[in-house]
């Protein structure tokens, strides 16, 4: 929920859309509303810049990534080997059917499971290489993490929530206030700091999980089905989210989803399929197609 | 109850399970020691090495714990409900032991005034019976001697076994709660906390819910003491009563009760702690 002020007549006016003229006197806010996308922006890019030293192309690699669950005598092969690059700033979204694999390959490169076979690198650094004090190193500075369940500690308010990375991250108690008030403000929910998740929304919960996945100024945010719970609109609204913290901060944001409106706003879609990648596609290869479908009498 | 089973059989087939678990607690309550060490001898050289270090502050971890027990209450009352149940016996058993010399002594003394007062009464006349009633004294209290020792053996044997099928209560409560807890368990893990700080959340959850269990296990254990006796011998029973001890015998309670609660949230906590975030993840969708 965004607040906007008429520069004519002073009305004050509370939505989470777009307004182009005042409700009262009719005067023009394209102004107004573009001065306030750009003080967001700026926001957005001091609270998460990634500062990160090393500045590698791909921030994560993948080899011939593997992972089979023995259930009883059988083995299921959920992931038959992927081999995927993800430049740094990139919005890679991952599309597939229902039980292809996506869940499975977020969990290893969020490194919260380790692979049968094969390795998966960020930043150049293979994960299985890690100690269990750097995994949870990297998990808290380096990655954030949507679910698709929002996944709140459900005993805490909005901004405990979003500081708990935090704490964990040895930061001092009014710098975390501090950033954790400014991440929510920055999702729209400024006033609701101290509201529990289940006095939220569920899009709203999404946001706070948005904002705690920005916590610690990560190099790269995987959300696993982001918008799987929530409706059309407030899926888009975090969809929109997303990216503009993606263009802002530059920020990585590898996505899995069946979500289609993904599509519009991801640098690179991957196609995988039986725990394989089928194909993968850019956004310009996308947009010529639909270009020429368009074009099409 | 089949959480329970599964964890015990699971900690029987595989001993490293238990020994990693184990030795996870000692971590849980290391790592601050070593932390401590560390800044004690020359923090500057450490440095480097700590601005890789995940740590959560036993103040904020006390805070989570607390906020989540509080805003728990039905599952923490569950698990509370043997402690209070246990510390409510033990106190019980104890505090009727002071109460009951108490009385015996406030009898005593009153038998040996009224008997010295008889005595200046009839202190001329009846002397030979004075020496009558002299031997009978002696042998009464040894036989209730005897008696009391079997009972108090008997007690003590009531007292340990309820306090341990206590034990296993809370144990199997937290071990529910845990399982209704996976997601927020995974969650945290996701977001940077340690195998160790999920033990030591569950820990602290577990004191707290042992000191207050104790706590009210004690003053209804003293309220029982109190209304028998009173009932029985009237309420100035009390003033009658060693206090001393019976604050004592509160200490003990609520020291035995909260250890209590501590050594049976062992098991559970190591369990919430063993688990891969993935499969924690997993388990409510
Ligand atoms: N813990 C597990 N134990 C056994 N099999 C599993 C486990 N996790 C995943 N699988 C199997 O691995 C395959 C891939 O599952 P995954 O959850 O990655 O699919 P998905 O693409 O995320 O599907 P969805 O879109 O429905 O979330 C499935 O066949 C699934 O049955
Ligand atoms: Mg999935």
């Amino acid at each position: 929920m965004a607040k906007y002020v008429c520069p004519s007549c002073g009305e004050k006016i509370e939505t989470t859309g777009i307004v182009t003229v005042c409700p009262k006197c009719n005067a023009d806010m394209a102004g107004v509303m573009e001065q306030s996308a750009r003080a967001l922006r700026q926001k957005a890019a001091e609270l998460i810049k990634d500062d990160s030293v090393t500045t590698h192309e791909y921030i994560v690699r993948t080899r011939g990534l593997k992972r089979s669950y023995i259930m009883g005598e059988e083995e299921v092969q959920a992931l038959r080997g992927i081999d995927l690059d993800v430049r740094r700033g990139e919005y890679l979204s991952i599309m597939g059917p229902s039980g292809s694999g996506k869940s499975t390959l977020f969990n290893l490169i969020g490194g919260l499971d380790k692979p049968t076979a094969g390795s998966c690198y960020i930043n150049e650094t293979d994960m299985a290489q890690l100690s269990a004090h750097e995994l949870a190193w990297q998990r808290c500075r380096t990655i954030g993490y949507i679910f698709q369940t929002f996944n709140l500690i459900p005993v805490m308010t909005a901004l405990e929530n979003v500081t708990l990375p935090m704490i964990f991250a040895g930061m001092g108690s009014d710098e975390m206030l501090e950033r954790g008030r400014m991440l929510l403000d920055l999702v729209g929910l400024g006033g609701r700091l101290n509201h529990k998740p289940q006095e939220l929304s569920g899009g709203q919960q999404q946001r706070v999980a948005v904002a705690r996945s920005l916590a610690n100024s990560p190099a790269i945010v995987l959300a696993d089905e982001p918008t799987g719970n929530l409706d059309l609109q407030t899926g888009k609204e975090i969809i929109e989210l997303l990216k503009e913290l993606n263009v802002e901060s530059g920020v990585t944001i590898i996505s899995a989803t069946h979500d289609l409106k993904m599509i519009d706003v991801s640098d690179r879609i991957v196609h995988i399929r039986d725990g394989q990648v089928e194909r993968i596609e850019k956004r310009e290869e996308i947009d010529l197609e639909i270009g020429t479908m368009g074009g099409q009498p | 109850m089949q959480s329970t089973r599964k964890c015990w059989s699971r900690a029987e087939l595989d001993p490293r399970l238990s020994a990693c678990g184990l030795r996870l607690v000692v971590k849980a309550v290391m790592m601050d020691v070593k932390k401590l060490a560390k800044v004690a001898g020359g923090g500057g050289q450490a440095a480097p090495q700590i601005q890789k270090q995940i740590n959560l502050p036993w103040p904020d971890a006390f805070r989570i714990s607390l906020r989540s027990v509080l805003l728990r209450l039905g599952r923490a009352g569950i698990a509370a409900t043997g402690i209070v149940l246990g510390v409510a016996f033990l106190t019980y058993v104890w505090s009727d032991r002071i109460f009951s010399d108490g009385v015996e002594k406030a009898r005593l003394a009153q038998e040996q005034t009224l008997a010295a007062a008889a005595e200046s009464v009839r202190k001329p006349a009846a002397a030979p019976e004075a020496e009558q009633g002299a031997p009978d004294q002696p042998v009464a209290p040894d036989a209730s001697q005897s008696t009391k020792a079997e009972k108090d053996a008997r007690q003590l044997w009531l007292v340990v076994m309820s306090l341990l099928v206590c034990g296993i209560g809370i144990t199997n409560a937290m071990l529910m709660s845990v399982t209704e807890r996976f997601q927020e368990i995974g969650t945290m893990k996701c977001l940077g906390a340690l195998d160790a700080f999920i033990v030591r959340l569950f820990l602290i959850e577990s004191v707290v819910i042992g000191v207050l269990g104790s706590a009210a296990g004690i003053i209804i254990g003293i309220l029982f003491v109190l209304l028998y006796y009173g009932i029985k011998e009237g309420f100035s029973v009390t003033a009658k009563v060693d206090w001393g001890s019976l604050v004592m015998v509160m200490l003990y309670g609520l020291v035995i009760g909260t250890v209590l609660a501590l050594l049976s949230a062992i098991p559970p906590a190591i369990r919430a702690a063993q688990m891969p975030p993935a499969a924690a993840l997993r388990s409510e969708i």
